[in-house]
């Protein structure tokens, strides 16, 4: 066991490091903390990463992964949080396209990999409904079979950034008499331009439309979207809900994070000290900071056992829980650090504008509206009960 | 000891109650939240009919002849209406100077201030000055009789809507001294004030305002030249009261709605909360309600005190408030899973509110702060 870099990884940090600094789109510069952005702009570095074959690093080579190591993936997410990079969106990258690799069919494989690692088509994730939150199995979007197609019908909630996209991934029940809900569950593939589509938005309490309600009406897929074994949809939904966490403990964009609060907190001051140097302050920073070593030392060990051939499993389940702990932690105190800027609301309202964004000092631009969008962490992805409860029943075997 | 409310009291919170039901609905209140002004003046109209905003004022200063209980019962109330119209900005900080200003000051502007006709925000916080009141970069210059006034104050909650200011500057001394401080009555329309105006995140309005060379005759001045610290340390203290009690009625609703969500929910075949995780975190945001209320009782009972004993109670409140806000803001979120975060449903704008109680009139830590540097005034002094 050992910590140190070899010399090649070294030589790999100053490759990748040179790259980014070389192509890391320029207006993308300081967009880090809004939540609000254009398509264009969320697939501004994923385009780029796809030209140079460097989009999706964990994917096995032969579908267009990078053959790296898990350090050298380390690596790679520490230098992109160095300059608040706007990563690929999970939707393709990470879930979307494992699970097509993994279960799909050769056709499937070629149809739709190239766009996904390229940014050129947009996916998101029709799993939820009204009724199926933490309870996702009981969910009632179905699949009927019409000769060679199916007919799908039912609402799915809280898609992501489904107003721009091309493509859903979809758990449709498909079999109604199934002993257990988890049985009878199939993984679709859907063309979001498919008629019979409606997407609404939901407006969140930070202003921002990021979800959205899909609702789908006599929707016709052809038979051939179907991923893997008709029925057997909940094995690859669990699969992807491994994966989808534990891209979500978020460690390197945390410490980021941290360095980011750091710098807000020497520029703020109490009685002409800066924050950052009073006791009270200084040791909320440096909890945060012994709370991330920990995170990101369960994460190394996890992706070393990952690279030793097991899959994410269970364990995942603690990068979650613990990774969108310290993602909240981090909003509240930088919005506990600008004290009153806090208050003026950024995003604005369609009467007055934004004319709350820009009063106080750049870094109090959004900070309450980041700590309310941030709730969501420990409610998405399997909420933070659901983890635990996974970590109950799989690990300690209760 | 007596922890019961007055007949009178009790009215107030009764038709409140009704008014802010029969008119406060949360659809309604997010359209006038939305709305180009942000307020309803004619709902302010209804508070004076009603006699809110004489309610914590003495006979002899032409109010009710109540006091800061009666502004709690008020406060709690708007709580859990999600008012936005600026009582405390008006009728708890305004009021709280002017009743004791002068009389000449109480005559000009304080039967305004009950009759709903002047409106005043408390223009006290500046860009660096965080939570020191006394941390002052505006000042207001002897010029002749009178004084010039020249600064910038921050997030002046209720500004938008303002025909008055109350205005702490300083006259001498170093910025952070405490004395030297003095508090201003200035008409907002005064010669030299600009403001910039702006929505908060938790439906308010506020404005930065900016004094440039603005003339005002020694008559603006309430209190003492250059010993105003401790009266805007008295009417702060009231403040925080105030909305402590705002706080115990957001509070108090964001639990309903959490116990009645979990009651309605349904997965895995069962209400959610028949989940025991979720029942006890319910329990434990009951308590941290119930805590609350009784530090605001307690603070609110304080404030006729003397000095350092009414300033303990007010931070000891206010810590306990800006932690129970947040654990019953967070949970309520949580409990309620993507629903909670959606503008749709009222429980996230009670999560924001509380959210940004704790910094109004300084957060957690500096209240600990303070309470602790008064304790350490009341150790007695080292063994000889």
């Amino acid at each position: 066991m050992n910590l140190d870099f070899t010399p090649e990884e070294i030589a790999f940090r100053n490759e990748v490091r040179e790259f980014i600094r070389d192509n890391y789109p320029k207006e993308l510069d300081g967009i880090g903390t809004r939540e609000d952005l254009t398509r264009e702009e969320f697939l501004a570095w994923h385009k780029v990463l796809g030209k140079k074959g460097w989009s999706a690093p964990a994917w096995p080579e032969k579908y267009g992964g990078t053959g790296w190591t898990s350090t050298q993936r380390y690596i790679w997410s520490e230098e992109n949080a160095r300059v608040d990079a706007l990563m690929p969106l999970p939707f393709g990258v990470s879930m979307v396209g494992p699970v097509i690799y993994t279960f799909g069919n050769e056709e499937q494989k070629e149809r739709h990999l190239p766009g996904i690692l390229s940014g050129d088509v947009w996916w998101c994730q029709g799993y939820s409904e009204p009724g199926a939150g933490s309870d996702l199995a009981s969910l009632k979007t179905t699949a009927v079979r019409d000769g060679d197609h199916y007919v799908i019908n039912g609402q799915k909630t809280w898609t992501t950034l489904a107003q721009h996209a091309d493509w859903g991934f979809f758990l449709c029940r498909t079999d109604p008499d199934a002993k257990k809900p988890q049985e009878g569950i199939s993984f679709i593939l859907v063309d979001m331009n498919t008629p019979g589509i409606e997407v609404k938005p939901i407006k969140l309490i930070d202003g921002t439309h990021e979800v959205n309600e899909t609702w789908l009406t006599d929707v016709r897929v052809p038979v051939e979207n179907l991923v893997g074994k008709e029925n057997e949809g909940w094995t690859y939904a669990k699969f992807l809900l491994a994966h989808e966490r534990s891209g979500i403990a978020g460690v390197a964009r945390s410490k980021r994070g941290v360095e980011r609060l750091r710098n807000i907190a020497s520029e703020e001051t109490v009685d002409g000290t800066p924050l950052i140097e009073t006791q009270d302050f200084a040791r909320k920073i440096s909890q945060l900071e012994i709370d991330l070593t920990a995170l990101e030392f369960t994460e190394l060990r996890t992706l070393a056992s990952e690279a030793a051939g097991k899959g994410p499993g269970p364990e995942s389940s603690i990068l979650k829980v613990k990774g969108t702990e310290i993602q909240q932690r981090l909003t509240e105190l930088t919005l506990e650090a600008v004290g009153y800027y806090g208050a003026p609301y950024g995003y604005g309202m369609e009467a007055t504008g934004n004319e709350g964004f820009g009063v106080g000092p750049d870094h109090a631009n959004f900070a309450a509206e980041s700590y309310f969008n941030m709730r969501k962490t420990s409610i998405y992805g399997g909420s933070n009960e659901i983890q635990r409860n996974i970590i109950s029943k799989m690990i300690l075997g209760l | 000891m007596d922890f019961n409310f007055t007949e009178e009291q009790t009215m107030i919170r009764d038709s409140l109650s009704r008014l802010i039901r029969e008119q406060y609905d949360f659809e309604t209140r997010r359209k006038v939240v939305q709305s180009e002004s942000g307020w309803r003046p004619e709902m302010w109209a209804q508070f004076a009919e009603l006699g809110l905003l004489m309610a914590p004022f003495s006979e002899e200063d032409g109010g009710l002849g109540g006091g800061p209980i009666d502004a709690m019962v008020v406060m709690e109330e708007f709580g859990k209406g999600l008012v936005v119209e600026p009582y405390v900005p008006s009728v708890v900080c305004g009021g709280g100077f002017l009743k004791r200003g002068s009389d000449a000051q109480k005559e000009e502007y304080l039967s305004g201030v009950m009759s709903g006709e002047n409106i005043f925000a408390f223009a006290y916080a500046e860009p660096r000055g965080r939570y020191n009141l006394a941390d002052l970069e505006t000042t207001a210059k002897k010029d002749g009789a009178g004084f010039v006034l020249n600064g910038h104050k921050a997030v002046v909650v209720g500004a938008p809507w303002a025909t008055h200011f109350i205005v702490t500057a300083r006259t001498s001394g170093d910025r952070r001294d405490s004395n030297g401080v003095t508090v201003f009555v200035v008409a907002k329309d005064a010669q030299g004030i600009s403001t910039r105006d702006y929505p908060t995140v938790d439906g308010r309005r506020a404005s930065e305002v900016y004094f440039e060379n603005v003339a005002v005759g020694a008559e603006a001045v309430i209190g003492e030249v250059d010993n105003g610290l401790p009266l805007i340390e008295t009417v702060t203290d009231e403040a925080i009261a105030a909305i402590c009690a705002e706080a115990c009625g957001a509070m108090k609703v964001a639990h309903a709605m959490t116990v009645d969500y979990s009651r309605q929910r349904k997965q895995f075949g069962v209400a959610i909360g028949k989940f025991q995780v979720l029942q006890h975190r319910m329990v434990d945001m009951f308590m941290e309600h119930e805590q609350s209320i009784s530090m605001t009782y307690m603070a609110t009972l304080k404030l006729d005190e003397d000095e350092v004993t009414r300033k303990k109670a007010a931070s000891a409140a206010k810590v306990r408030i800006g932690q129970a806000g947040r654990f019953v803001g967070q949970e309520a979120v949580q409990i309620h899973g993507g629903m909670g975060m959606t503008d749709e449903l009222a429980v996230g704008h009670y999560f924001k509110r509380l959210t940004m109680i704790d910094a109004e009139f300084g957060n957690v830590d500096h209240h600990l702060k303070r309470y602790t540097a008064l304790s350490e005034m009341d150790l007695p002094a080292a063994a000889e």
